[in-house]
Protein backbone atom coordinates (compact mmCIF):
# COMPACT_ATOMS: atom_id res chain seq x y z
CA UNK A 1 0.00 0.00 0.00
CA UNK A 2 1.41 3.40 -1.24
CA UNK A 3 1.44 5.86 1.98
CA UNK A 4 1.49 8.66 0.34
CA UNK A 5 -1.59 10.35 -1.70
CA UNK A 6 -0.50 12.17 -5.25
CA UNK A 7 -2.05 15.13 -5.27
CA UNK A 8 -4.90 16.15 -7.66
CA UNK A 9 -5.36 12.63 -8.33
CA UNK A 10 -9.30 11.70 -7.63
CA UNK A 11 -10.39 9.61 -10.47
CA UNK A 12 -12.20 6.53 -9.80
CA UNK A 13 -10.15 3.66 -11.15
CA UNK A 14 -7.22 6.18 -11.88
CA UNK A 15 -3.74 3.59 -11.09
CA UNK A 16 -1.17 6.27 -9.19
CA UNK A 17 1.78 4.55 -9.05
CA UNK A 18 1.72 1.32 -7.20
CA UNK A 19 -1.93 2.02 -6.07
CA UNK A 20 -5.68 1.98 -7.83
CA UNK A 21 -8.26 4.24 -6.32
CA UNK A 22 -11.21 2.60 -5.57
CA UNK A 23 -13.42 5.23 -3.78
CA UNK A 24 -13.03 9.10 -4.71
CA UNK A 25 -13.27 11.86 -2.13
CA UNK A 26 -16.47 12.25 -3.23
CA UNK A 27 -17.48 8.83 -2.46
CA UNK A 28 -16.29 8.37 0.61
CA UNK A 29 -17.80 11.18 1.97
CA UNK A 30 -21.06 10.17 0.74
CA UNK A 31 -20.76 6.99 2.16
CA UNK A 32 -19.63 8.24 5.61
CA UNK A 33 -22.65 10.77 5.76
CA UNK A 34 -24.70 8.05 5.58
CA UNK A 35 -22.57 5.40 7.62
CA UNK A 36 -23.27 8.43 10.48
CA UNK A 37 -26.84 8.65 9.37
CA UNK A 38 -27.19 5.22 10.33
CA UNK A 39 -25.60 5.16 13.29
CA UNK A 40 -27.68 7.82 14.78
CA UNK A 41 -31.10 6.68 13.03
CA UNK A 42 -30.22 3.03 14.34
CA UNK A 43 -29.04 4.39 18.10
CA UNK A 44 -32.35 6.62 18.28
CA UNK A 45 -34.41 3.75 16.87
CA UNK A 46 -33.13 1.45 18.74
CA UNK A 47 -33.81 3.16 22.47
CA UNK A 48 -37.63 3.51 21.19
CA UNK A 49 -37.79 0.02 20.02
CA UNK A 50 -37.10 -1.95 23.02
CA UNK A 51 -37.37 -0.58 26.69
CA UNK A 52 -33.39 -2.13 27.95
CA UNK A 53 -32.48 0.18 25.20
CA UNK A 54 -34.46 3.44 26.26
CA UNK A 55 -30.61 4.91 27.71
CA UNK A 56 -29.52 4.92 24.39
CA UNK A 57 -31.90 8.06 24.10
CA UNK A 58 -29.78 10.17 26.78
CA UNK A 59 -26.91 10.40 23.92
CA UNK A 60 -29.65 12.71 22.42
CA UNK A 61 -30.61 14.69 25.36
CA UNK A 62 -33.86 12.53 26.24
CA UNK A 63 -36.50 11.16 25.43
CA UNK A 64 -38.65 13.72 23.43
CA UNK A 65 -35.23 14.92 22.03
CA UNK A 66 -34.71 11.47 20.72
CA UNK A 67 -38.40 11.06 19.49
CA UNK A 68 -38.21 14.89 17.84
CA UNK A 69 -34.74 13.66 16.17
CA UNK A 70 -34.94 10.30 14.91
CA UNK A 71 -37.47 11.16 11.79
CA UNK A 72 -34.66 13.26 10.83
CA UNK A 73 -31.74 10.97 11.27
CA UNK A 74 -33.43 8.70 8.87
CA UNK A 75 -34.41 11.37 6.24
CA UNK A 76 -31.10 12.23 6.11
CA UNK A 77 -30.02 8.79 5.64
CA UNK A 78 -32.77 8.02 2.75
CA UNK A 79 -31.26 11.18 1.51
CA UNK A 80 -27.64 10.92 1.47
CA UNK A 81 -28.18 6.70 0.45
CA UNK A 82 -30.24 7.89 -2.41
CA UNK A 83 -26.78 9.91 -3.90
CA UNK A 84 -24.19 6.99 -2.91
CA UNK A 85 -27.07 4.64 -4.51
CA UNK A 86 -26.60 6.73 -7.69
CA UNK A 87 -22.58 6.44 -8.07
CA UNK A 88 -22.91 2.67 -7.56
CA UNK A 89 -26.28 0.69 -8.75
CA UNK A 90 -24.45 0.33 -12.31
CA UNK A 91 -21.54 -1.67 -10.53
CA UNK A 92 -24.53 -3.79 -8.54
CA UNK A 93 -26.09 -5.73 -11.08
CA UNK A 94 -26.26 -9.54 -9.70
CA UNK A 95 -24.98 -11.65 -12.86
CA UNK A 96 -24.92 -15.46 -13.13
CA UNK A 97 -21.25 -15.36 -11.85
CA UNK A 98 -22.31 -13.53 -8.35
CA UNK A 99 -24.92 -16.49 -8.15
CA UNK A 100 -21.90 -18.69 -8.15
CA UNK A 101 -20.01 -16.62 -5.84
CA UNK A 102 -22.78 -17.21 -3.49
CA UNK A 103 -23.23 -20.69 -3.76
CA UNK A 104 -19.84 -21.26 -3.04
CA UNK A 105 -20.41 -19.24 0.54
CA UNK A 106 -18.27 -22.07 2.16
CA UNK A 107 -14.85 -20.38 0.30
CA UNK A 108 -15.83 -16.95 1.02
CA UNK A 109 -15.67 -17.36 4.93
CA UNK A 110 -13.27 -19.41 4.73
CA UNK A 111 -10.66 -17.24 2.78
CA UNK A 112 -10.89 -19.19 -0.21
CA UNK A 113 -11.11 -16.51 -2.84
CA UNK A 114 -8.89 -18.52 -5.35
CA UNK A 115 -11.29 -21.01 -5.79
CA UNK A 116 -14.55 -18.15 -6.76
CA UNK A 117 -15.27 -16.74 -9.67
CA UNK A 118 -13.02 -13.68 -10.82
CA UNK A 119 -14.97 -11.05 -8.95
CA UNK A 120 -16.13 -7.15 -10.27
CA UNK A 121 -16.28 -4.06 -8.36
CA UNK A 122 -18.61 -5.46 -6.21
CA UNK A 123 -19.12 -8.67 -4.87
CA UNK A 124 -22.58 -10.34 -4.84
CA UNK A 125 -22.57 -10.23 -0.95
CA UNK A 126 -21.94 -6.07 -1.50
CA UNK A 127 -24.48 -6.76 -4.34
CA UNK A 128 -26.95 -8.15 -1.77
CA UNK A 129 -26.15 -5.45 1.28
CA UNK A 130 -27.06 -2.58 -2.13
CA UNK A 131 -30.63 -4.39 -2.62
CA UNK A 132 -31.26 -4.89 1.05
CA UNK A 133 -30.60 -1.10 1.83
CA UNK A 134 -32.91 -0.18 -1.13
CA UNK A 135 -35.66 -2.51 -0.01
CA UNK A 136 -35.22 -1.50 3.54
CA UNK A 137 -34.93 2.02 3.26
CA UNK A 138 -37.87 2.13 1.06
CA UNK A 139 -39.66 0.26 3.48
CA UNK A 140 -38.36 2.74 6.82
CA UNK A 141 -39.43 5.85 4.80
CA UNK A 142 -43.06 4.86 3.42
CA UNK A 143 -43.56 3.37 7.39
CA UNK A 144 -41.92 5.95 8.66
CA UNK A 145 -43.93 8.87 7.60
CA UNK A 146 -46.86 7.16 8.53
CA UNK A 147 -45.93 6.63 12.18
CA UNK A 148 -44.31 10.26 12.31
CA UNK A 149 -47.00 11.60 15.59
CA UNK A 150 -45.86 15.26 14.97
CA UNK A 151 -46.83 16.03 11.44
CA UNK A 152 -48.31 12.67 9.35
CA UNK A 153 -49.59 10.03 12.07
CA UNK A 154 -52.93 11.65 12.15
CA UNK A 155 -53.55 11.82 8.28
CA UNK A 156 -53.79 7.73 8.79
CA UNK A 157 -56.18 5.05 10.65
CA UNK A 158 -54.74 3.08 14.02
CA UNK A 159 -54.31 -0.10 12.26
CA UNK A 160 -52.46 0.83 9.53
CA UNK A 161 -50.02 2.34 12.31
CA UNK A 162 -49.77 -0.67 13.77
CA UNK A 163 -48.91 -2.44 10.68
CA UNK A 164 -46.74 0.51 9.44
CA UNK A 165 -44.68 0.51 13.52
CA UNK A 166 -44.05 -3.28 12.82
CA UNK A 167 -42.70 -3.08 9.06
CA UNK A 168 -40.68 0.18 10.59
CA UNK A 169 -39.07 -2.45 13.08
CA UNK A 170 -38.93 -5.58 10.68
CA UNK A 171 -36.72 -3.41 8.30
CA UNK A 172 -35.01 -1.76 10.75
CA UNK A 173 -34.26 -4.79 11.87
CA UNK A 174 -33.07 -6.25 8.80
CA UNK A 175 -30.92 -2.89 8.15
CA UNK A 176 -29.04 -3.06 11.09
CA UNK A 177 -27.93 -7.02 10.84
CA UNK A 178 -26.85 -6.07 7.10
CA UNK A 179 -24.85 -3.36 8.54
CA UNK A 180 -23.59 -5.50 11.42
CA UNK A 181 -22.33 -7.80 8.46
CA UNK A 182 -21.18 -5.23 6.45
CA UNK A 183 -19.15 -3.84 9.53
CA UNK A 184 -17.47 -7.19 10.16
CA UNK A 185 -16.53 -7.68 6.41
CA UNK A 186 -15.12 -4.78 6.42
CA UNK A 187 -12.72 -6.21 9.53
CA UNK A 188 -12.36 -9.18 8.20
CA UNK A 189 -11.07 -7.93 4.45
CA UNK A 190 -7.74 -6.16 5.05
CA UNK A 191 -7.00 -2.94 2.90
CA UNK A 192 -10.87 -2.42 3.10
CA UNK A 193 -11.62 0.11 5.37
CA UNK A 194 -8.22 2.02 3.90
CA UNK A 195 -10.12 2.14 1.01
CA UNK A 196 -12.99 3.91 2.36
CA UNK A 197 -11.03 6.30 4.19
CA UNK A 198 -8.36 7.14 1.97
CA UNK A 199 -9.93 6.20 -1.33
CA UNK A 200 -6.90 3.60 -2.55
CA UNK A 201 -5.92 0.20 -2.64
CA UNK A 202 -2.99 -2.29 -4.01
CA UNK A 203 -2.92 -3.83 -7.32
CA UNK A 204 -2.46 -7.22 -4.83
CA UNK A 205 -5.47 -5.97 -3.27
CA UNK A 206 -7.72 -5.78 -6.15
CA UNK A 207 -6.13 -8.71 -7.90
CA UNK A 208 -7.18 -10.77 -4.80
CA UNK A 209 -10.44 -9.42 -4.40
CA UNK A 210 -12.04 -7.84 -7.34
CA UNK A 211 -9.54 -9.68 -10.32
CA UNK A 212 -12.23 -8.38 -12.69
CA UNK A 213 -12.34 -4.74 -12.00
CA UNK A 214 -8.35 -5.12 -11.17
CA UNK A 215 -8.56 -6.13 -14.90
CA UNK A 216 -10.86 -3.76 -16.41
CA UNK A 217 -8.71 -1.05 -14.13
CA UNK A 218 -5.00 -2.46 -15.94
CA UNK A 219 -7.07 -2.18 -19.34
CA UNK A 220 -8.36 1.50 -19.44
CA UNK A 221 -4.63 2.55 -17.68
CA UNK A 222 -3.51 0.86 -20.91
CA UNK A 223 -5.93 3.16 -22.90
CA UNK A 224 -5.01 6.11 -21.26
CA UNK A 225 -1.08 6.84 -21.59
CA UNK A 226 0.67 8.34 -18.82
CA UNK A 227 -1.48 8.00 -15.97
CA UNK A 228 0.54 4.65 -15.70
CA UNK B 1 -42.91 7.86 43.21
CA UNK B 2 -41.56 4.68 45.16
CA UNK B 3 -44.30 4.72 48.15
CA UNK B 4 -47.45 7.26 47.90
CA UNK B 5 -51.02 6.97 48.28
CA UNK B 6 -51.29 4.99 45.10
CA UNK B 7 -49.50 2.20 44.88
CA UNK B 8 -48.02 1.34 41.21
CA UNK B 9 -48.14 -2.25 40.22
CA UNK B 10 -47.24 -2.13 36.27
CA UNK B 11 -44.89 0.69 35.00
CA UNK B 12 -44.57 1.47 31.30
CA UNK B 13 -41.20 -0.19 29.39
CA UNK B 14 -39.84 -1.37 32.81
CA UNK B 15 -39.11 -5.29 33.54
CA UNK B 16 -38.22 -5.37 36.93
CA UNK B 17 -41.44 -4.96 39.21
CA UNK B 18 -42.53 -2.00 41.04
CA UNK B 19 -42.05 -1.61 44.82
CA UNK B 20 -44.76 -4.46 46.01
CA UNK B 21 -44.00 -4.70 49.52
CA UNK B 22 -46.99 -2.79 51.13
CA UNK B 23 -49.45 -5.04 49.88
CA UNK B 24 -51.89 -2.54 49.17
CA UNK B 25 -55.09 -2.55 50.99
CA UNK B 26 -57.03 -0.25 48.39
CA UNK B 27 -59.75 -2.22 46.66
CA UNK B 28 -59.90 -2.68 42.98
CA UNK B 29 -62.06 0.41 42.17
CA UNK B 30 -64.94 1.11 38.83
CA UNK B 31 -66.74 3.70 36.99
CA UNK B 32 -70.11 2.12 36.12
CA UNK B 33 -71.51 4.26 33.42
CA UNK B 34 -75.03 3.30 33.47
CA UNK B 35 -75.88 4.36 29.68
CA UNK B 36 -79.47 3.47 30.29
CA UNK B 37 -79.87 6.32 32.89
CA UNK B 38 -77.64 9.06 31.09
CA UNK B 39 -79.70 12.05 29.53
CA UNK B 40 -77.02 13.51 27.60
CA UNK B 41 -76.70 16.93 30.09
CA UNK B 42 -73.40 16.51 29.77
CA UNK B 43 -72.50 18.22 33.36
CA UNK B 44 -69.86 15.17 33.43
CA UNK B 45 -67.72 16.93 30.55
CA UNK B 46 -68.14 20.29 32.68
CA UNK B 47 -67.16 18.68 35.71
CA UNK B 48 -64.12 17.36 34.25
CA UNK B 49 -62.79 20.57 32.51
CA UNK B 50 -63.41 21.96 35.84
CA UNK B 51 -61.18 19.46 37.92
CA UNK B 52 -58.56 19.13 35.86
CA UNK B 53 -58.67 22.52 34.84
CA UNK B 54 -58.94 22.30 31.00
CA UNK B 55 -60.46 24.65 28.51
CA UNK B 56 -60.96 22.74 24.83
CA UNK B 57 -61.21 25.26 21.85
CA UNK B 58 -64.62 26.46 20.88
CA UNK B 59 -65.67 24.21 18.13
CA UNK B 60 -68.08 23.69 14.95
CA UNK B 61 -71.54 22.23 15.16
CA UNK B 62 -70.91 19.69 13.00
CA UNK B 63 -75.04 18.66 12.89
CA UNK B 64 -75.07 16.78 16.38
CA UNK B 65 -75.30 16.95 19.82
CA UNK B 66 -71.63 15.71 20.46
CA UNK B 67 -69.72 18.67 21.55
CA UNK B 68 -66.61 18.64 20.98
CA UNK B 69 -67.42 15.93 18.60
CA UNK B 70 -64.57 14.13 19.28
CA UNK B 71 -61.89 13.47 22.43
CA UNK B 72 -58.72 15.58 22.64
CA UNK B 73 -55.81 16.51 25.01
CA UNK B 74 -58.32 18.92 26.25
CA UNK B 75 -61.56 16.93 26.60
CA UNK B 76 -61.32 13.64 28.46
CA UNK B 77 -64.16 12.82 28.25
CA UNK B 78 -67.01 13.19 25.45
CA UNK B 79 -70.67 12.01 25.35
CA UNK B 80 -71.33 10.47 21.53
CA UNK B 81 -75.07 10.15 20.61
CA UNK B 82 -76.66 7.59 18.27
CA UNK B 83 -79.89 7.80 16.86
CA UNK B 84 -80.58 3.80 16.69
CA UNK B 85 -84.04 2.59 15.05
CA UNK B 86 -84.80 -0.24 16.63
CA UNK B 87 -86.59 -3.51 14.50
CA UNK B 88 -89.90 -2.50 16.14
CA UNK B 89 -89.54 0.96 14.06
CA UNK B 90 -89.01 2.81 17.54
CA UNK B 91 -86.00 5.33 17.75
CA UNK B 92 -83.73 4.70 20.65
CA UNK B 93 -81.17 7.78 21.49
CA UNK B 94 -77.93 6.06 22.61
CA UNK B 95 -75.64 8.45 24.39
CA UNK B 96 -72.83 7.21 25.64
CA UNK B 97 -69.97 8.84 27.85
CA UNK B 98 -66.81 8.03 25.95
CA UNK B 99 -63.44 8.20 27.81
CA UNK B 100 -60.74 5.73 29.09
CA UNK B 101 -62.32 2.32 29.79
CA UNK B 102 -58.69 1.70 32.26
CA UNK B 103 -58.22 -1.46 31.23
CA UNK B 104 -56.32 -4.41 33.54
CA UNK B 105 -54.07 -5.03 30.97
CA UNK B 106 -54.06 -1.50 28.96
CA UNK B 107 -52.75 -1.87 25.51
CA UNK B 108 -51.56 2.14 25.67
CA UNK B 109 -48.74 0.52 28.67
CA UNK B 110 -48.06 -2.38 26.57
CA UNK B 111 -47.37 -0.02 24.02
CA UNK B 112 -45.27 2.41 25.63
CA UNK B 113 -41.54 2.62 25.18
CA UNK B 114 -40.93 5.42 27.80
CA UNK B 115 -40.20 4.00 31.50
CA UNK B 116 -42.70 5.27 33.87
CA UNK B 117 -45.04 7.35 31.48
CA UNK B 118 -48.03 5.24 31.68
CA UNK B 119 -48.40 3.40 35.29
CA UNK B 120 -51.24 1.40 36.65
CA UNK B 121 -52.10 1.56 40.14
CA UNK B 122 -52.81 -1.59 42.80
CA UNK B 123 -56.70 0.17 42.59
CA UNK B 124 -56.71 -0.51 38.27
CA UNK B 125 -56.40 3.05 37.56
CA UNK B 126 -54.35 3.41 34.52
CA UNK B 127 -52.38 6.84 34.42
CA UNK B 128 -50.25 8.40 32.08
CA UNK B 129 -47.43 10.27 33.90
CA UNK B 130 -46.56 13.38 31.45
CA UNK B 131 -43.78 14.40 32.53
CA UNK B 132 -42.18 10.82 31.23
CA UNK B 133 -43.93 11.04 28.20
CA UNK B 134 -41.60 11.28 24.66
CA UNK B 135 -44.60 12.18 22.65
CA UNK B 136 -43.79 9.01 20.12
CA UNK B 137 -47.90 8.04 20.23
CA UNK B 138 -47.66 4.61 20.44
CA UNK B 139 -50.19 4.69 22.99
CA UNK B 140 -52.43 5.63 20.81
CA UNK B 141 -51.63 2.36 18.60
CA UNK B 142 -51.58 0.19 21.66
CA UNK B 143 -54.70 1.67 22.68
CA UNK B 144 -58.44 -0.56 21.83
CA UNK B 145 -60.67 2.42 22.70
CA UNK B 146 -58.80 5.14 20.24
CA UNK B 147 -58.35 7.28 23.57
CA UNK B 148 -55.17 8.56 23.97
CA UNK B 149 -54.54 11.94 22.58
CA UNK B 150 -51.28 14.40 21.61
CA UNK B 151 -51.25 17.45 22.54
CA UNK B 152 -50.23 20.23 19.46
CA UNK B 153 -49.16 22.44 22.85
CA UNK B 154 -46.76 20.00 24.65
CA UNK B 155 -46.46 16.39 22.38
CA UNK B 156 -47.61 14.66 25.56
CA UNK B 157 -50.52 12.09 25.48
CA UNK B 158 -53.61 12.61 27.59
CA UNK B 159 -56.45 11.01 28.82
CA UNK B 160 -58.72 10.61 31.63
CA UNK B 161 -57.11 10.01 35.02
CA UNK B 162 -59.91 8.64 36.75
CA UNK B 163 -59.35 11.49 38.50
CA UNK B 164 -56.45 9.53 40.25
CA UNK B 165 -55.80 12.50 42.25
CA UNK B 166 -59.11 12.67 43.81
CA UNK B 167 -59.56 9.19 44.45
CA UNK B 168 -56.09 9.10 46.32
CA UNK B 169 -57.49 10.96 48.80
CA UNK B 170 -60.84 9.17 48.86
CA UNK B 171 -62.91 11.65 46.45
CA UNK B 172 -65.55 10.17 43.83
CA UNK B 173 -63.93 10.88 40.17
CA UNK B 174 -65.61 14.67 39.77
CA UNK B 175 -67.74 13.53 36.64
CA UNK B 176 -69.77 11.16 39.22
CA UNK B 177 -69.56 14.07 41.51
CA UNK B 178 -71.51 15.83 38.79
CA UNK B 179 -74.31 13.36 37.64
CA UNK B 180 -77.76 14.39 37.93
CA UNK B 181 -79.30 11.26 36.91
CA UNK B 182 -76.94 8.28 38.95
CA UNK B 183 -76.30 7.24 35.69
CA UNK B 184 -72.83 7.64 36.85
CA UNK B 185 -71.07 5.74 40.03
CA UNK B 186 -68.32 5.38 41.40
CA UNK B 187 -66.63 2.05 44.10
CA UNK B 188 -65.03 -1.12 44.05
CA UNK B 189 -65.58 -2.86 40.97
CA UNK B 190 -67.11 -5.62 42.95
CA UNK B 191 -70.00 -3.24 44.38
CA UNK B 192 -70.41 -1.66 40.88
CA UNK B 193 -71.12 -5.36 39.17
CA UNK B 194 -73.33 -5.98 42.13
CA UNK B 195 -74.84 -2.85 41.41
CA UNK B 196 -75.16 -2.87 37.38
CA UNK B 197 -76.56 -6.76 38.44
CA UNK B 198 -79.93 -4.94 39.76
CA UNK B 199 -80.11 -2.58 37.31
CA UNK B 200 -79.55 -4.98 34.21
CA UNK B 201 -82.37 -7.36 36.10
CA UNK B 202 -84.56 -4.15 36.20
CA UNK B 203 -84.03 -3.83 32.30
CA UNK B 204 -84.84 -7.50 31.63
CA UNK B 205 -87.95 -7.11 33.51
CA UNK B 206 -88.78 -3.82 31.58
CA UNK B 207 -88.45 -5.77 27.97
CA UNK B 208 -84.38 -5.46 27.52
CA UNK B 209 -83.57 -8.98 27.24
CA UNK B 210 -80.40 -8.18 26.12
CA UNK B 211 -79.22 -6.02 28.74
CA UNK B 212 -75.75 -6.37 30.59
CA UNK B 213 -72.51 -5.32 31.52
CA UNK B 214 -69.57 -4.33 29.61
CA UNK B 215 -66.39 -5.12 31.34
CA UNK B 216 -64.47 -6.60 27.89
CA UNK B 217 -62.70 -9.57 28.94
CA UNK B 218 -60.47 -9.19 25.73
CA UNK B 219 -58.64 -6.95 28.08
CA UNK B 220 -58.75 -8.45 31.78
CA UNK B 221 -62.06 -6.28 32.52
CA UNK B 222 -62.32 -2.81 32.55
CA UNK B 223 -62.58 -0.51 35.65
CA UNK B 224 -64.62 1.72 33.64
CA UNK B 225 -67.85 -0.28 32.81
CA UNK B 226 -71.12 0.45 30.85
CA UNK B 227 -74.57 -1.23 31.78
CA UNK B 228 -75.95 -1.53 28.03
CA UNK B 229 -79.66 -1.84 27.34
CA UNK B 230 -78.08 -3.94 24.03
CA UNK B 231 -75.29 -5.65 25.17
CA UNK B 232 -75.10 -8.13 22.00
CA UNK B 233 -74.66 -5.03 19.46
CA UNK B 234 -71.86 -2.71 21.27
CA UNK B 235 -71.36 -1.74 18.02
CA UNK B 236 -74.62 0.81 18.43
CA UNK B 237 -73.40 3.06 20.84
CA UNK B 238 -71.16 5.13 18.31
CA UNK B 239 -68.77 2.15 17.83
CA UNK B 240 -68.01 0.48 20.91
CA UNK B 241 -65.77 -2.28 20.04
CA UNK B 242 -67.47 -5.59 20.58
CA UNK B 243 -64.48 -7.95 21.66
CA UNK B 244 -61.81 -5.36 22.40
CA UNK B 245 -58.29 -6.60 22.82
CA UNK B 246 -54.77 -5.43 22.23
CA UNK B 247 -54.22 -6.05 18.65
CA UNK B 248 -52.17 -9.15 18.03
CA UNK B 249 -49.32 -6.66 15.89
CA UNK B 250 -49.01 -4.85 18.61
CA UNK B 251 -48.53 -7.92 21.26
CA UNK B 252 -45.78 -9.23 19.08
CA UNK B 253 -43.85 -5.52 18.01
CA UNK B 254 -44.21 -4.76 21.83
CA UNK B 255 -43.43 -8.62 23.09
CA UNK B 256 -41.71 -11.03 21.61
CA UNK B 257 -39.95 -9.18 18.72
CA UNK B 258 -37.93 -7.62 20.85
CA UNK B 259 -35.84 -9.85 22.63
CA UNK B 260 -35.56 -12.01 19.14
CA UNK B 261 -34.21 -8.90 17.40
CA UNK B 262 -31.88 -8.42 20.00
CA UNK B 263 -30.93 -11.34 20.29
CA UNK B 264 -30.22 -11.99 16.84
CA UNK B 265 -28.06 -8.86 16.31
CA UNK B 266 -26.28 -10.09 18.73
CA UNK B 267 -25.94 -13.34 17.18
CA UNK B 268 -24.78 -11.84 14.19
CA UNK B 269 -21.92 -9.77 15.79
CA UNK B 270 -20.68 -12.70 17.81
CA UNK B 271 -20.64 -14.48 14.46
CA UNK B 272 -18.47 -11.66 13.19
CA UNK B 273 -15.85 -12.27 16.02
CA UNK B 274 -15.46 -16.02 16.25
CA UNK B 275 -15.40 -15.73 12.56
CA UNK B 276 -12.29 -13.70 12.92
CA UNK B 277 -11.11 -15.77 15.69
CA UNK B 278 -11.18 -19.00 14.03
CA UNK B 279 -10.99 -18.07 10.28
CA UNK B 280 -8.70 -14.86 10.65
CA UNK B 281 -8.52 -11.53 8.45
CA UNK B 282 -8.73 -12.04 5.08
CA UNK B 283 -5.34 -10.28 4.09
CA UNK B 284 -3.66 -9.48 0.43
CA UNK B 285 -0.03 -11.34 0.37
CA UNK B 286 3.22 -10.61 -1.00
CA UNK B 287 2.14 -13.30 -3.77
CA UNK B 288 -1.06 -11.18 -4.57
CA UNK B 289 1.05 -8.25 -5.17
CA UNK B 290 3.62 -10.18 -7.03
CA UNK B 291 0.83 -11.62 -9.39
CA UNK B 292 -0.97 -8.45 -9.88
CA UNK B 293 2.57 -6.91 -10.90
CA UNK B 294 3.01 -9.92 -13.26
CA UNK B 295 -0.69 -9.56 -14.40
CA UNK B 296 -0.09 -5.85 -15.19
CA UNK B 297 3.47 -6.00 -16.99
CA UNK B 298 1.87 -8.81 -19.00
CA UNK B 299 -1.34 -6.49 -20.63
CA UNK B 300 -4.68 -7.98 -21.51
CA UNK B 301 -3.42 -11.09 -23.19
CA UNK B 302 -1.68 -12.04 -20.49
CA UNK B 303 -2.00 -14.64 -17.40
CA UNK B 304 -4.82 -17.12 -17.00
CA UNK B 305 -8.12 -15.73 -16.76
CA UNK B 306 -11.29 -17.66 -14.74
CA UNK B 307 -12.08 -18.85 -11.83
CA UNK B 308 -9.55 -20.47 -9.37
CA UNK B 309 -6.43 -19.74 -11.09
CA UNK B 310 -4.36 -22.45 -9.61
CA UNK B 311 -1.35 -20.08 -8.75
CA UNK B 312 -2.63 -18.61 -5.45
CA UNK B 313 -3.66 -22.20 -4.50
CA UNK B 314 -0.57 -22.60 -2.28
CA UNK B 315 -0.66 -19.07 -0.87
CA UNK B 316 -3.88 -19.52 0.29
CA UNK B 317 -4.35 -19.22 4.26
CA UNK B 318 -5.92 -22.30 5.77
Amino acid sequence: MSSERVDGEDVRDAVVGNAIVRYTAGDRTNHWVVAIAFILAALSGLAMFDPALFWLSDLFGSGPWTRVLHPFFGLLMVLAFALLAARVQSDNRMTGADWRWLRQWRDVVGNHEERLPEVGRYNAGQKLLFALMVVCLLGLLATGFIIWRQYFAFYFSIPLLRAAAIVHAACAFVLISGIIVHIYAGIWVRGSVRAMTRGMVTPGWAWRHHRAWFREVMRAARSRPGTD
Amino acid sequence: MALQSLDIVRRSATSQPPPGVRDAASDQVAKLIDVTKCIGCKACQVACMEWNDLRDQIGTNTGSYNNPPDLTDQSWTVMRFAEYENPNGNLEWLIRKDGCMHCEDPGCLKACPAPGAIVQYANGIVDFQEENCIGCGYCIAGCPFDVPRISKRDRKAYKCTLCSDRVAVGLEPACIKSCPTGALVFGTKQDMQQHAAERIEDLKSRGFENAGLYDPAGVGGAHVMYVLHHLDQPELYSGLPKDPKISPTVRFWKGIAKPIALAMMGVAALTGFFHYIRVGANETTPRDEEEAARARAAGPSGPPRGPAGPVSTPESRP
